[in-house]
């Protein structure tokens, strides 16, 4: 019956019935408009000669020639061996933690025990960027517990941490851990309590024992979650964000800090390299695109679930 | 009756368990109380370190557990007479109350217009929010947009380009769809129009939802500082955090040099002073987020994403 309406007849009648709400989501796209779309579209300058006085449209093409000169440079490869080594590390060395600590609380019979621990353990995600490089920065400077610490065992670090290159990715990943764990358990242990109890009682009675309980039951009650959230950290192994970044390099450690994105950041908005910049940034963002789908495909292949 | 029951059923589960399980338990807990106090210690020496007195802090080595020497205020006295840092909290407060009626606004029209169930233009506009989410134009371009704007320098830059967060408006979404379709259907046929459904029977009914939505807003613009970082020149303007970048990392801390002419009592200070600002500035957050706590799990997004 419905389909054999008139795409007009159908159109009147949506708009007859969600006409208000059409109004109502206006300004959202708009917003969506304005500070999502209109940016992409100016991301052409990376394929132009972007002149100020010329504006985004009146400055002359130039097709390939930032990437090109990108792909040739000495920064091409370091940067992308920095971005792929701390997003690798993020993958094999924070990502499980949070996994890990789940399993670990909801063992916890105690309740007053597992609030106290879960609410300690979100504190350090409510703590800003800014607040925690600068707590990273203080303790291991020169005279920073870390380093004091680390002389008494016998080490002979006389500066600090931040200036060492080898550093670099142990700082940015154990902070990671510090800050992020107990906020990234959340979902895993939402999807533990949504696990059946019946499933439980059902392999007690198989006579399965705790061990083979949580290898039978608990696992696979949140191998989808797992899954989902590890869709999205490979499709984001080519993307670091800057903010961290910016906050915890120096000129001593580029050779290992430095990643895409805070290349960018230096060249376009420091440097004011705005075509060239926009062509690299434009290169990872169509990189990060292709991950994701390639990452989701070949999840819905072998498990038959993914994030669309 | 019933309590020799549990009583054999408690015993049952015991005996099941066995040894290895106990093993397990005091291992587990000890772990967790081990992370714990990993996780407490940081905060714990800034606050104990801000308190301290200055020339025994200088000379301490290695880990702190009580305040040195006799423990004071004066680090916080530094702080709270730096006009910057003064400023700087205006200036959040501004982007955090302001920021948040934008928020909350677009974000409940948003989430409402997605949660729609039959209407023909759903599914085509939640594709162009979605491609958002996984592809960019990259900070070039957005950095220029916003230049273009004429928004520099104003700290309408700060609230109006990320009045919507996709990820934000998608777990509002999810809460919004699991709305009674019943209800949506009465108020429908009373002849409620859109905007009334939305603020009298969506809105009221997903107040935790809304409640974790205004935190995880409001902490975003209590922690931002990258994009002030980028927009906004003038110092009178700069947000909390970016103050704090110019104190803490930067060591640029021009109203303590105004305010400790002794250069040697100035270096003496300056640490204790990032100490205090962190507390000062961290304190707010850290004391409210406790009572949200149990609506965290509404925020889980991996439910909101699929669909």
């Amino acid at each position: 019956m419905q389909n054999k309406m008139s795409f007009g007849r159908r159109l009147k009648k949506d708009l007859k019935r969600f006409g208000g709400a059409y109004i109502l989501v206006l300004p959202v796209v708009v917003f969506y408009i304005l500070f999502h779309y209109k940016p992409l579209l100016g991301a052409v300058i990376a394929f132009k000669d972007y002149k100020p006085r010329k504006g985004i449209w009146g400055s002359p093409w130039v097709g390939f020639k930032h990437l090109e000169s990108f792909f040739s440079s000495y920064y091409f490869g370091r940067l992308i061996r920095n971005t792929l080594t701390i997003s690798l590390s993020g993958l094999v060395f924070t990502f499980p933690c949070a996994i890990i600590f789940a399993l670990l609380i909801n063992e916890v019979k105690s309740r007053a025990f597992k609030r106290t621990v879960q609410t300690i353990s979100y504190m350090p995600h409510f703590i800003s960027l800014v607040v925690v490089c600068s707590m990273v920065t203080l303790f291991v400077s020169s005279n920073g517990f870390i380093v004091q610490i680390m002389q008494f065992f016998g080490s002979n670090v006389s500066q600090s941490l931040l200036n060492i290159n080898s550093a670099f990715v142990p700082i940015y990943v154990l902070s990671d851990i510090w800050q992020q764990t107990g906020w990234n358990c959340i979902i895993y242990l939402a999807a533990l309590a949504a696990i059946d109890t019946e499933l439980y009682e059902a392999a007690r009675i198989d006579g399965a024992n705790r061990w083979q309980q949580t290898i039978h039951v608990t696992l696979p009650g949140i191998a989808q979650t797992v899954t989902l959230l590890l869709i999205l950290r490979v499709g984001s192994l080519m993307s670091v964000g800057h903010e961290k970044i910016i906050l915890l390099y120096n000129d001593y450690t580029m050779e290992t800090a430095d990643v895409i994105s805070s290349y960018v950041y230096r060249r376009g908005l420091i440097k004011g390299d705005y075509s060239f910049s926009a062509a690299v940034g434009l290169f990872n963002s169509a990189i990060n695109f292709a991950l994701v789908i390639l990452a989701n495909r070949i999840s819905n292949r072998v498990s038959g679930y993914g994030i669309w | 009756m019933s309590q020799a029951v549990s009583h054999a059923k408690k015993k049952s589960t015991l005996q099941q368990e066995g040894m290895g399980y106990r093993v397990f338990t005091v291992f587990n807990t000890i772990l967790l109380v081990i992370a714990t106090v990993v996780t407490l210690y940081p905060m714990y020496y800034v606050v104990v370190a801000s308190i301290s007195e200055a020339d025994e802090l200088a000379r301490n080595f290695g880990l702190l557990l009580f305040p040195l020497g006799k423990w004071n205020v004066f680090a916080y006295e530094l702080v709270f007479r730096n006009g910057l840092v003064v400023s700087g909290f205006l200036n959040t407060f501004f982007i955090l109350f302001v920021g948040l009626a934008f928020n909350m606004v677009l974000t409940c029209l948003g989430a409402y217009f997605l949660s729609l169930k039959g209407s023909m233009l759903v599914k085509p506009l939640s594709m162009l929010i979605l491609f958002t989410m996984y592809f960019s134009g990259g900070i070039v371009p957005i950095y220029m947009n916003v230049r273009d704007m004429g928004l520099m320098d104003s700290l309408w830059s700060l609230i109006i380009p990320g009045a919507i967060n996709t990820y934000n408006m998608l777990i509002m979404r999810s809460a919004f769809a699991a709305v009674p379709d019943a209800l949506y259907e009465a108020a429908y046929l009373d002849g409620a129009p859109h905007y009334k459904i939305l603020s009298q029977v969506y809105i009221p009914l997903c107040g935790a939802t809304m409640a974790v939505m205004v935190l995880y807003y409001g902490v975003g613009h209590w922690n931002a500082w990258f994009n002030a970082s980028l927009y906004i020149s003038d110092t009178k303007k700069y947000p909390l955090q970016l103050v704090l970048r110019q104190i803490l990392l930067l060591n640029q801390n021009s109203d303590l040099n105004a305010s400790v002419t002794d250069l040697g009592e100035l270096a003496k200070y300056s640490d204790m002073v990032k100490y205090a600002l962190i507390v000062v500035s961290s304190a707010p957050i850290l004391l409210l987020y406790p009572f949200l706590q149990r609506f965290f799990a509404k925020g889980v997004m991996v439910g909101a994403l699929k669909g």
